[in-house]
């Protein structure tokens, strides 16, 4: 029998707010144990919450970009369990009424375009960090406490490992776009759950899910899923039954591992939050947070193909990251030419911060001193080699291309004369090359091009120096 | 649900982290019977076009500017905890 | 004695005159605290030396500028949080909780310019209505040591009964502040819901919970609430609304007032001297001009266990936070964390209040949680529209404060559905929302009677001025009982 794979995914955004969503402490990651916190976040007798504002924004900023419905009346909620990083015993997030809901994504995998829909995007507080040690106990450190988190939560409308991890890659852009958030998930600030069943074809109901959970990387996502499809057909195919658990992706193994079954579920017991107000978004608000969701990748790439010209897998690699993106445009409109920066960007940027391991705002470059460096590509100043030379200069301590290449001399020599010159000189002192060509051994050109681009430092114009060699060996 | 059986009183006692011996299960749960009993006049009144009052005070947009201030210092924080090291609070094996 | 039997405006202008010192009205307060205490024990702590040490600072602050209250002691209900003074809400939970910060309501006072002499007894997270429930001691009622002081907010009541100190604040979650009073012969005042700040109160229903003033007279009173009323940007349910000069309300005149009498607040249930001390009240505001009718309230026979579904719950969610791992009662060798958990709640939590966590987490639990919580929450609705009504047509609305007077100790600490239904004079107003003030209309068997008025939503002006105008025209409130002459 054969199975489709059904997938949701659950994923935690911290939002990159100054202060947590319910206290004035700094929300910000990184510090000594316990040195964020407030009052309120040690849940002491008698503190109460209070309402970050640009929470709500950064909620609202989020569910647009994602096409939700962004709620005009919501509330906050409890939800109590007990657990050493959750102070109050119960978490403030929004059950009934989230901000957003009903959105969708769209992603191509094969080149197929699919739009996996959004059920809802809540706000909530994170919980506290713990540390578990070898000799059994544990450490709680409160500084992650109530810093703001959106819960994006998808339909079960994810088919393969393949589309969960295209989905998770266009989200973490359409986020990052936003500037809501870092999404970065080695700094657990993107976290993702994945509830996976299978069901055979043509069968309407969904089969019994599990949660996998301790996916710490895209890629770990994919493998996750995949394992655990692979798994659970193991399962049915032998005549078993899937059970309700939660298991957790082992990196090692590369196996998913049992965490516990569920069923003898937690009763959260959820109550509106009598110590917060309800919050009412109005036009007015919306509007104003609606003007500050600047360019979403798909409209980028759009316009990327359609007004530059660009091809399709160009302006999909370019838009894959705001900060690429914001440089390429930044570059064009310096005056470089598109599909240059594009391969630029693509190529030699691309493998400079891979190799260093860096970011590209860790580099010196800018997009000033490529758009110089390409326009001198164009207008035949320097070759593809020396502009090699160039970039290196460019990327490792900045500047423009124009003024590197007169303090270095890289400037192409095209003057024809002195071409000509250099080329009769090395012909003089190779004799046995002219007739080896004359014989009809083509190689020997290349061995004459390399003299002369020896003797200019590479300097010399390629396609100029093969026209006047030609010429001076059919003199001879 | 009217009668509270010493089971639902073990049951609700677990979510709230409350343990007790067998003869305080029995006592609570005569006396939560009695309590739930009590409540059953609740059943009477219509509250078909009733919307739940959560508040008694209706605010709406009660919020706070995204400034720091206020910090709890860990020093002061940690004189309450009973076990703590290296600026973070110990808790006991995590089963 | 003499000095704490005046009032804060005639305390305000010795201290002017100079003719006595904030140190030497501490001294008093402390004084007396020390003498009587022992028969009384409303206090669980006296904070002499911080006391002191402030009285002398305040002395030296020049006259100009100080306000109504300045330099006058008063005592604080334990689960008002002071920051450095051992805050334990009855319970041994917080035996020994030094809190890191001081509430919303005592930076307040110390702006006012006030004194704290002490904390104040209470029954265990202020669940309970005799203050038998404390987890430390119990507090007698000053006009009979054989009868409770009502509760939970019996250590404040008691100690302003009994000249310990003219000030004190009391929180009122279903009448724990007038139900005292009332037993107690104060004053004591639930403000509107979003009047005063909850910041450093420690919840028990966050809904209902409500600081309160407890003095000895409505001017008294009318003061200290303008002191710590107001909006707080560190609790959200504070109204934005402006506080009024509650003393300038106080003109005496209630000519053509309204009053509605609920018949409900005069049924069976309600003691025959009690029903005759409040148609006596009823007399003399009519002799003052005002006129009064009997009405309604069709839906309070459902309060009180709308109230219990309501306070439990809440209490069940707002006392979750209490593990033993970051503050308060925490066992010495638990071997695991779910060990500790169970340790902590159980050892350090008294009877009633596990009671109470138990029947919030059952109101709340899947299963019951429409039929119980939210419905609940739908006859609280219909509660407050039915005040609402009635507000429609009357000024203020009149009853009992209390069926009885004060029970003996231990008479009723075994029967919680009488005490419960006994709440149902008081638990309206805190569903409701609006304020309500309980002063001394009378006597029976030695121990006093309590007049209720209830107003409009923010409208305690209006209420200060009746329950003044009626203070004013009777003699209860300058009674004292005998242990004030130290028989």
């Amino acid at each position: 029998m054969n199975f489709e794979t059904i997938v949701g995914l659950e994923v935690h955004v911290e939002l990159k707010t100054d202060t947590k969503i319910m206290s004035p402490a700094h929300a910000h990651f990184g510090a000594e144990p316990n040195m964020n916190i407030h009052v309120t976040d040690l849940a002491y007798p008698g503190v109460l919450p209070t309402l970050n504002k640009r929470a709500i924004d950064f909620g609202m900023k989020a569910s647009m970009a994602l096409n939700c419905d962004v709620a005009t009346v919501m509330n906050f909620d409890r939800k109590h369990y007990f657990y050493p990083d959750n102070p109050k015993a119960y978490q403030i997030t929004q059950d009934e009424r989230p901000v957003g809901s009903n959105g969708w994504v769209e992603i191509e995998v094969d080149g197929k375009k699919k739009k996996i829909r959004i059920e809802r995007v809540h706000l909530e507080e994170d919980a506290g960090k713990l540390t578990h040690t070898d000799e059994g106990h544990s450490f709680v450190d409160l500084n992650r406490q109530g810093t703001p988190l959106i819960e994006i939560v998808t339909e079960a409308d994810i088919r393969s490992p393949e589309e969960a991890y295209a989905f998770l890659e266009k989200l973490k852009a359409i986020i990052q776009y936003t500037g809501v958030s870092d999404v970065r998930m080695e700094e657990g600030s993107l976290r993702c759950d994945a509830n996976i069943s299978l069901r055979p074809y043509g069968q309407k109901e969904f089969g019994t899910k599990t949660e996998l959970k301790n996916l710490n990387s895209f890629n770990f996502v994919r493998r996750g899923i995949a394992n655990e499809v692979e798994r659970q057909e193991g399962i049915l195919l032998s005549g078993g039954e899937i059970e309700q658990q939660t298991r957790r992706y082992d990196e090692a193994t590369g196996q998913t591992v049992l965490m516990r079954i569920k069923g003898s579920a937690n009763d959260y017991r959820f109550i509106n939050d009598p110590d917060l107000s309800e919050v009412h978004i109005d036009e007015a608000w919306m509007e104003r947070i609606r003007a500050e969701i600047p360019e979403l990748p798909d409209a980028r790439k759009e316009r990327y193909v359609n007004e530059l010209d660009l091809p399709d897998y160009d302006a999909m690699v370019l838009t894959l990251t705001k900060e690429m993106s914001d440089f390429f445009d930044a570059t064009v409109t310096a005056g470089a030419d598109a599909k240059l920066a594009s391969n630029w960007l693509m190529g030699e940027v691309s493998a400079y911060l891979n190799a260093e391991q860096k970011e590209l705002r860790a580099t010196e470059l800018t997009p000033e001193g490529l758009s110089s460096m390409i326009k001198l590509i164009s207008d035949g100043t320097i070759s593809s080699k020396i502009a090699k030379k160039v970039f290196k200069e460019l990327i490792e301590n900045g500047g423009n291309a124009a003024d590197i290449v007169k303090e270095k001399g890289l400037v192409q020599i095209s003057d024809e004369g002195t071409l000509r010159k250099i080329v009769t000189d090395i012909l003089d002192t190779n004799e046995q090359s002219i007739e080896d060509y004359k014989n009809g051994k083509e190689r020997a050109v290349g061995f004459l091009v390399g003299q002369i681009m020896k003797a200019t430092k590479g300097q010399a114009n390629p396609p100029l120096v093969n026209k006047i060699l030609l010429e001076e060996i059919a003199k001879r | 649900m009217t009668q509270f059986t010493k089971d639902d009183v073990y049951y609700f006692a677990k979510f709230a982290r409350l343990a007790m011996t067998d003869s305080e299960a029995e006592s609570y749960a005569s006396r939560l019977s009695d309590m739930i009993g009590f409540a059953d006049a609740l059943k009477e009144v219509d509250t078909e076009n009733v919307g739940p009052m959560t508040h008694p005070l209706k605010l709406i947009n009660v919020l706070r500017e995204d400034i720091p201030t206020d910090r709890l210092d860990r020093e002061e924080m940690l004189k309450s905890v009973k076990e703590h090291e290296a600026g973070m609070i110990k808790v006991p094996n995590i089963l | 004695m003499t000095l704490l039997t005046k009032t804060a405006t005639e305390l305000q202008s010795l201290l002017h005159k100079k003719e006595v010192s904030v140190k030497e009205l501490t001294k008093e307060s402390l004084t007396r605290i020390a003498k009587i205490d022992g028969d009384v024990q409303a206090f669980l702590t006296i904070t002499d030396d911080e006391a002191l040490a402030r009285a002398e600072q305040l002395d030296n602050q020049p006259l100009e500028g100080r306000g109504p209250l300045f330099g006058l002691p008063i005592g604080l209900k334990d689960n008002i949080v002071t920051k450095d003074v051992v805050t334990t809400c009855g319970s041994k939970m917080l035996e020994d909780f030094v809190p890191v910060y001081d509430a919303t309501v005592v930076e307040k006072l110390n702006a006012a310019g006030m004194v704290t002499v002490g904390k104040l007894n209470m029954d265990e997270f202020a669940m309970g209505s005799t203050t038998e429930r404390s987890a430390f001691k119990q507090t007698h009622n000053p006009w009979n040591l054989k009868h409770v002081p009502g509760g939970s907010s019996g250590g404040p009541a008691a100690a302003v009964a009994a000249g310990e100190v003219p000030f004190a604040l009391g929180s009122d979650t279903g009448g724990s502040v007038r139900q005292p009073a009332a037993f107690c012969g104060v004053v004591g005042m639930k403000p509107t819901y979003g009047r005063v700040s909850r910041f450093g109160l420690v919840a028990f229903a966050s809904s209902l919970d409500q600081i309160g003033p407890i003095t000895r007279n409505v001017e008294d009173n009318a003061l200290l609430l303008s002191a710590i009323a107001g909006v707080d940007p560190k609790d959200s349910s504070t109204s934005p609304n402006e506080v009024p000069d509650f003393k300038a309300a106080l003109t005496g005149d209630v000519k053509g007032l309204k009053i509605g009498v609920p018949k409900e607040y005069l049924s069976d249930g309600v003691a025959e001297e009690v029903k005759n001390a409040v148609k006596e009240a009823l007399n003399v505001l009519v002799s003052l001009g005002a006129e009064w009718e009997e009405v309604t309230l069709p839906h309070v026979k459902y309060a009180s266990p709308t109230y219990y579904v309501i306070s439990s719950s809440e209490a069940s969610s707002n006392l979750s936070r209490f593990d033993g791992i970051r503050y308060g009662y925490r066992p010495e060798d638990a071997k695991n964390l779910e060990e500790l958990y169970l340790r902590s709640r159980s050892e350090g939590f008294g009877d009633e209040v596990k009671k109470r966590i138990l029947y919030g987490t059952y109101a709340l639990s899947a299963d019951h949680h429409k039929d119980l919580y939210v419905k609940a929450q739908k006859v609280r609705a219909l509660i407050a529209q039915d005040f609402a009504n009635l507000f429609e047509k009357y000024d203020v609305i009149i009853g009992p404060s209390s069926a009885t007077t004060a029970y003996e100790m231990g008479q009723l600490i075994n029967n919680p559905l009488t005490l419960y239904a006994n709440d149902v004079l008081t638990v309206p107003i805190n569903l409701a929302g609006v304020p309500a003030i309980s002063v001394p209309c009378g006597f029976a068997d030695g121990l006093p009677i309590g007049l209720q008025i209830i107003g409009k939503h923010f409208d305690e002006a209006t209420v200060y001025r009746v329950a003044h105008a009626y203070e004013q025209a009777t003699d209860f409130h300058t009674s004292t009982p005998d242990i004030w002459e130290g028989k």
